[in-house]
């Protein structure tokens, strides 16, 4: 009979009697966020090549501020200070950041593959000190329902994005200056549909989906009920919440993909790197 | 028929060690028969707990290859033969000995939760009525089969030691269960916040993932908690709603 002497309990990042690789998801989720970061900050940062025609980048969206035909105020003020970098990025980019930064879901997954708060379930870790969300500065994270409120009227701004990325100026891309939050331009347009239609539109459904299965949401709409059965309505809208709930990391990725790409494909027309396809 | 191998702890927790053991194993086995043929023909001293042999009574929690697991629910031609199984009694309760833990500790928290307060009767039988649609929440919770494997896996248990300031998953199932109830008036959010510690919990799911009972612990139970709480304690708006409401 074989005898091995190891201690039951080992501590230590790391340390596991786990015999699967349950380094890779932490890993994952590790490459995944640090590369949208730091794609995200560059395109923020920019101030450029964020439309294209009809087409306005999500990490721009809404332009209150800034150059193109899309915003909704006008352009970076004369006061703006020197020092201060001015991107329109810039000015709204901290809601949907802190949106994700707080929710459930991203929260669970980062503490795991940034933190090593536990590195993977039943996994050592390389701290003994704890306070978890429990005391300051993780407390912060009770405040996730405001910036929920922030993304629902975000998502009212993507999807009229996503309506103008329907309709083409006549006389070819550039000619399109909408009035406001009015869908159609002072100059003639017609509907049209090009790859970028289609990117922007399956965004703002992703991030829809995202949104609208939000654990707060779900609480919102009934979840915080004792008696579901007293408001129809609200049960029927926690009953599909919740259906939607279930998929919610789904979401989480696949949005953090779509904002990605939606960004990208219209940098890449605006920079003249690639062109639109147009289907008609 | 084949054989297999495993590394079973032996001993308390200050003085023990892993012995290999190899036995023969049959289609269909599970982990808990490999523990009892291996009682019956080679180590009749190791000490083992189980009762239904059917994933109802939640006493053969262990550790398989260092996943919390029930051993009766464990299928051997889900684990890799080839090498030596690794079972381990539970790290997050004291050892009693081999692979057995005291997990009392959970009964004396559980003490601490506020009880079920129904309000008044509904008729005058002294009944009362309730929906389908207001009692699916808590029958989800009503599954558990305190098998613990949720207090041990997480690690504001397993790793912190919060004993004294934290309840775990499985005893936020069963506030969960009280709080979504709808006969139930008590108001636990004040307890939940402070004496049962639920700001520890962050998320990681670890405790859903290893539920044998498939309950959503994490969704269904912990965040709502969570909500709850913002509500009555984080929540300017929903503060100044109440205020208003009370005046
Ligand atoms: S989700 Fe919370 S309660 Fe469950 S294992 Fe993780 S920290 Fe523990
Ligand atoms: S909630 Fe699940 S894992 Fe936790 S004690 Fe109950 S049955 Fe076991
Ligand atoms: S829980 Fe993920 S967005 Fe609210
Ligand atoms: S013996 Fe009852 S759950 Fe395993």
């Amino acid at each position: 009979m074989a005898k091995s002497s190891v201690a039951l309990k080992p501590r230590g990042l790391g340390k596991t009697s786990r015999t699967d690789a349950w380094w890779a998801t932490p890993l994952a989720t590790f490459i995944v966020l640090s590369t949208f970061l730091v794609y995200a900050t560059w395109a923020a940062f920019q101030n450029a090549d964020y439309w294209y025609g009809n087409y306005l980048s999500p990490f721009y969206s809404p332009e209150v501020l800034g150059q193109s035909p899309h915003r909704l105020f006008g352009p970076k003020p004369e006061w703006w200070p020197g020092w201060l970098p001015f991107s329109p990025a810039l000015l709204i980019l901290p809601f949907p950041a802190l949106f994700r930064f707080t929710c459930y879901y991203y929260r669970g997954a980062y503490y795991k593959a940034f933190w090593a708060d536990p590195p993977a379930c039943a996994v050592s870790e390389p701290r003994k000190g704890y306070t978890g969300e429990h005391g300051f500065p993780l407390i912060m994270q009770n405040i996730h329902r405001y910036f929920l409120y922030a993304a629902i009227i975000f998502i009212l701004f993507l999807l009229h994005d996503a309506w103008k990325g329907f309709w083409f100026a006549e006389e070819g891309i550039g000619g399109y200056s909408p009035k406001g939050l009015h869908p159609f331009p002072d100059v003639p347009v017609r509907f049209g549909i090009g790859v970028g239609s289609l990117i922007l539109l399956t965004n703002v459904v992703l991030l829809g989906l995202y949104t609208f299965s939000c654990h707060s949401f779900r609480h919102l709409v009934g979840g915080r009920r004792k008696l579901l059965s007293a408001k129809p309505m609200s049960l029927r809208c926690y009953t599909c919440v919740s259906g939607l709930n279930k998929k919610h990391m789904l979401f989480a990725w696949c949005s953090l993909f779509s904002v990605m790409i939606a960004d990208l494909y219209v940098r890449l027309c605006a920079a003249g790197v690639i062109r639109d396809f147009r289907f008609f | 028929m084949g054989k297999a191998t495993f590394q079973i702890w032996r001993g308390d927790a200050t003085n023990g060690r892993f012995e290999e053991y190899t036995t023969d194993v049959g289609d269909g086995m599970v982990v808990l028969d490999a523990v009892h043929l291996i009682q019956a023909e080679q180590a009749p001293d190791l000490a083992v707990r189980w009762n239904c042999k059917a994933g109802k009574c939640g006493s053969c929690s262990a550790e398989v290859n260092g996943k919390p697991r029930l051993m009766c629910m464990t299928r051997l031609d889900d684990l890799d033969l080839t090498r030596p199984v690794r079972i381990e009694p539970m790290k997050a309760f004291p050892l009693v000995r081999d692979l057995v833990t005291d997990v009392s500790w959970n009964y004396a928290a559980k003490k601490k939760i506020k009880p079920f307060k129904p309000r008044k009767p509904d008729a005058a039988d002294g009944t009362w009525r309730m929906l389908q649609e207001d009692i699916d929440r808590p029958q989800e919770f009503r599954k558990c089969i305190e098998c613990f494997l949720c207090q041990n896996v997480c690690h504001v248990l397993r790793e912190h030691e919060k004993f004294d300031e934290f309840i775990g998953p499985r005893l936020f199932v069963y506030s969960a269960a009280l709080e979504m109830h709808p006969l139930d008036v008590e108001n636990r959010l004040s307890d939940l916040k402070k004496q049962d510690g639920i700001g520890y919990c962050n998320i990681t799911k670890c405790c859903t993932v290893v539920c044998p009972e498939h309950i959503t612990i994490t969704d269904n139970a912990i965040i709502p908690l969570k909500e709850r709480v913002v509500d009555a304690f984080y929540d300017p708006i929903a503060r100044l709603f109440r205020f208003a409401r009370s005046e």
